[in-house]
This record gives C-alpha cells, sequence and structure tokens, in this order.
C-alpha cells in the first residue's frame, strides 16, 4: 500500500527533524532517495530549489512534492499530514503542559529565563537573513573567515537592497506598515530597479 | 450616496479587527484564525522565525489576542518540540485560542499554502526555476523580510533591556553571542537558558522565605 508507505516514511521525517529548516534536508534524502528509492539524486536537488524559492517549510514542501510525484494529489495530501502529524502530537501535549501549569513558580520561572533567550534566537535569524540579502553570503562565513577575507566580502555590500531595507525598516517603524505589504512590495520595486539598471 | 454603506462596511470590519476574541462568536474566531495563519503561511520566506516575527506583529500589536510574554513561552514550545517551526508555532497559537479545533484550524491554515503553491510548481517545475525574473525577485524579497523580522527584534530587545535586570539582559545577549559565533543550538540554548531561570526562582523564593523567617 504506496499511500500507507508514503504517510510512515513522512511521519518518520517530521519526528527526527529537531532544530528545523535546513536540518531536516538531510534526513528527507535519506529517506526518499536512499530508503525508498523515490528519487533520482539530481531531482532531489532539484526539490530543495524549489522548496528553498517557495514559501512554506521545507519539510512540507518536499512531502507535498513527493507525494504529488508518486501518487498524484492524494499523495500529496497523505506525505503532508504525515509530515506534520508528530508535531501536531507533540506540540499539542507541551501547550496542554504550558497552559495547566504556567502559573506554577518554577515553571514561571523557567520561562523567564527563556524568553530572552527567544529573543536572542529570533535576532540571530533576523541577522543571518539580513546578511544573506545584503552581501549575499552566508553570515558562519563572515564569522568564521579571516579579517582580510571578511573584507573582500564585506565589500561586495549591495546598494539597492541597503537603499530598500532602510526604506522597508522606516516604513515598518514609523508608518506601521502591513509586512505582507512590505515583504512583497520590496520583491517588486527591488526586481524593476534591478530590471531598469 | 453609495459610498457611504461601503464605508460603513470597512469601519465595521476595521472595528471587527481590533475586538479582543472573547467578544467574537466561535465562527468569526475561527475565521480570524485560519485567515490570519493561511496569509501569512503563504508570505513565509526565509524560515519560521520570519512567521513567529510576522504572528507577533499580528497577533499581539495589532489584534491583542495574546501578549507578547505568551508569544515569547510559545515560540519555546514550538522550538522545543520536532517539525518546523512555521506549523509549530501556529498549531500552539490555535490551541491557546481555541484549544483543540483551533489548534487544528491552525495546522490546516499554515500548510494549505504550501500544499497549493507546490502541487501547482510540481506540474511544471522546469520553467519555474530557470526563470530568471522569479529568482531575482525572490532574491530582493529577501530584504523586506529581513526588515520585517529587526523591526520584531527591536521591540522585543526593547523590553528586555526596560527590565532593567542585568541577568536577563546578559542571558540575551549571552545566548546571541552563542548562536551567531559559536553556533551553538537552539535546543542546547533553551535547555540552558530555562535552567537559568530555575535556578534564579528558586534562589530567589529561598532568599524571600529567608527574609520572611528573620522577621
Amino acid at each position: 500500500m504506496i499511500y500507507l508507505r508514503l504517510f510512515w516514511a513522512f511521519f518518520q521525517i517530521g519526528l527526527f527533524s529537531f532544530g528545523g529548516g535546513y536540518a531536516a534536508v538531510p534526513l528527507i534524502q535519506s529517506q526518499i532517495v536512499e530508503n525508498y528509492h523515490w528519487m533520482e539524486m539530481s531531482q532531489f536537488a532539484d526539490l530543495i530549489t524549489i522548496a528553498e524559492m517557495t514559501p512554506g517549510p521545507i519539510i512540507v514542501n518536499s512531502a507535498t512534492f513527493v507525494g504529488q510525484q508518486i501518487a498524484g494529489f492524494p499523495g500529496a495530501i497523505i506525505c503532508t499530514l504525515g509530515s506534520i502529524m508528530p508535531s501536531l502530537l507533540i506540540v499539542l501535549l507541551l501547550s496542554w503542559v504550558y497552559m495547566k501549569f504556567r502559573n506554577l513558580g518554577t515553571v514561571q520561572g523557567i520561562l523567564t529565563g527563556l524568553r530572552p533567550a527567544i529573543v536572542a534566537l529570533i535576532a540571530s535569524a533576523g541577522l543571518s537573513l539580513l546578511v544573506l540579502a545584503l552581501f549575499n553570503t552566508s553570515l558562519s562565513e563572515i564569522v568564521l573567515s579571516q579579517i582580510e577575507l571578511s573584507k573582500g566580502v564585506l565589500a561586495d555590500f549591495r546598494m539597492v537592497e541597503g537603499f530598500l531595507f532602510v526604506a522597508c525598516l522606516v516604513l515598518l517603524r514609523k508608518y506601521k506598515a502591513n509586512p505582507i505589504v512590505i515583504i512583497f512590495g520590496s520583491g517588486i520595486v527591488g526586481t524593476v530597479v534591478y530590471l531598469l539598471m | 450616496m453609495s459610498l457611504s454603506p461601503v464605508l460603513k462596511e470597512v469601519r465595521y470590519l476595521q472595528r471587527e479587527e481590533n475586538t479582543p476574541w472573547k467578544e467574537l462568536s466561535n465562527a468569526q474566531i475561527y475565521w480570524q484564525l485560519f485567515k490570519n495563519i493561511f496569509m501569512l503561511s503563504a508570505c513565509t520566506f526565509g524560515g519560521g522565525f520570519v512567521i513567529i516575527s510576522m504572528m507577533k506583529k499580528k497577533f499581539v500589536e495589532k489584534l491583542h489576542w495574546i501578549s507578547e510574554e505568551e508569544m515569547l513561552d510559545m515560540t519555546a514550545i514550538a522550538q522545543s518540540a520536532p517539525g518546523p517551526l512555521g506549523v509549530n508555532i501556529a498549531i500552539v497559537t490555535g490551541y491557546r485560542i481555541r484549544k483543540i479545533p483551533g489548534a487544528l484550524i491552525c495546522t490546516l491554515g499554515a500548510i494549505l499554502p504550501p500544499l497549493i503553491i507546490i502541487s501547482i510548481i510540481s506540474l511544471f517545475y522546469n520553467q519555474f526555476k530557470d526563470n530568471a525574473v522569479i529568482a531575482l525577485a525572490l532574491q530582493v524579497m529577501r530584504v523586506g523580510v529581513a526588515a520585517v523580522i529587526v523591526d520584531v527584534v527591536i521591540n522585543l530587545a526593547k523590553n528586555v533591556l526596560k527590565t532593567k535586570n542585568i541577568l536577563w539582559i546578559g542571558v540575551m545577549v549571552g545566548a546571541f553571542v552563542a548562536t551567531v559565533f559559536f553556533k551553538v543550538s537552539a535546543i542546547v540554548l533553551i535547555l540552558i537558558c530555562g535552567g537559568i531561570g530555575l535556578i534564579y526562582s528558586l534562589i530567589s523564593t529561598l532568599i524571600s522565605e529567608r527574609r520572611k523567617g528573620s522577621k
């Protein structure tokens, strides 16, 4: 029964993909390419490219893509449900625990310690994305490389993106602009500017 | 003349946007949850923290359905479970507002956009991945995404600084340095900082009990 196998393969992927994002890629690869032979490696590389270019988590994107290729639209639905089922069960359990015990002193203490750390995690995700957008390189490359090398990387600063970023931030902070409008607006304005240049 | 009913309608909708969720009917709450999660999920280029930043803007700053502290707690929960962060945060949010039915509605809202988009793309993916204009637009769009996250981070960090508690400011700076420079994973950070919070609260209750005892 192909549907059951698809469901189970993506259930496992969902269950063991801690850390999110690219942490899941090797896991998906081992299941789809090596374990079940549902895809060639070149197809898998295409899948990752597409998953990266479109919104949505990489696990859900690849589940939909593989399901669609193997068993059509029902397959896409089965795979997607399989991939998020572990999250759904575990997150529901944790949410229940949180709502039930969040007023306890010890739980309050743990949460108070966690909040600044979560702010830091969001900040570091924002910084990585900003570096990628402005310098077209990854943050770790700048941090890990020697100082001379990072100077070379920093020289690649993209003016168009730099101006766009400042404009977006001003619109968001001063004029409380809608974030969805900002994201698509920056895409449209930037594309037009690059095509005209 | 024909314009005024439209304006009234707009005003009515705006009012609905801003009323606390306890005053809305069940159907309205489920619709708002589904609609907002669907929209955010359809527009999250660049990973789970983008969706969290956008959800914070929508549910904390705009709708006032969730407090800022709760949003951070919920982010910690979403981080602690396996699976994509964007889907996990949608599940916690749904559960927080309307228990299990809310969680299911939000899950649906989170997975439908990628399901639809990828299904369509997988039918003609060669044309899509080789299109230079699409590639360019997606690349420039990162700037907008980064701006949204930076905006949210400024607000969050300001509130941590406002506590004027050197420990929490230190935890924030330390955790930032640890992730950026030392690649410490989110799970490890959550365990360590949760531990710091636990020890701090145990020590401060111990001290206050001693004080009470000595009086």
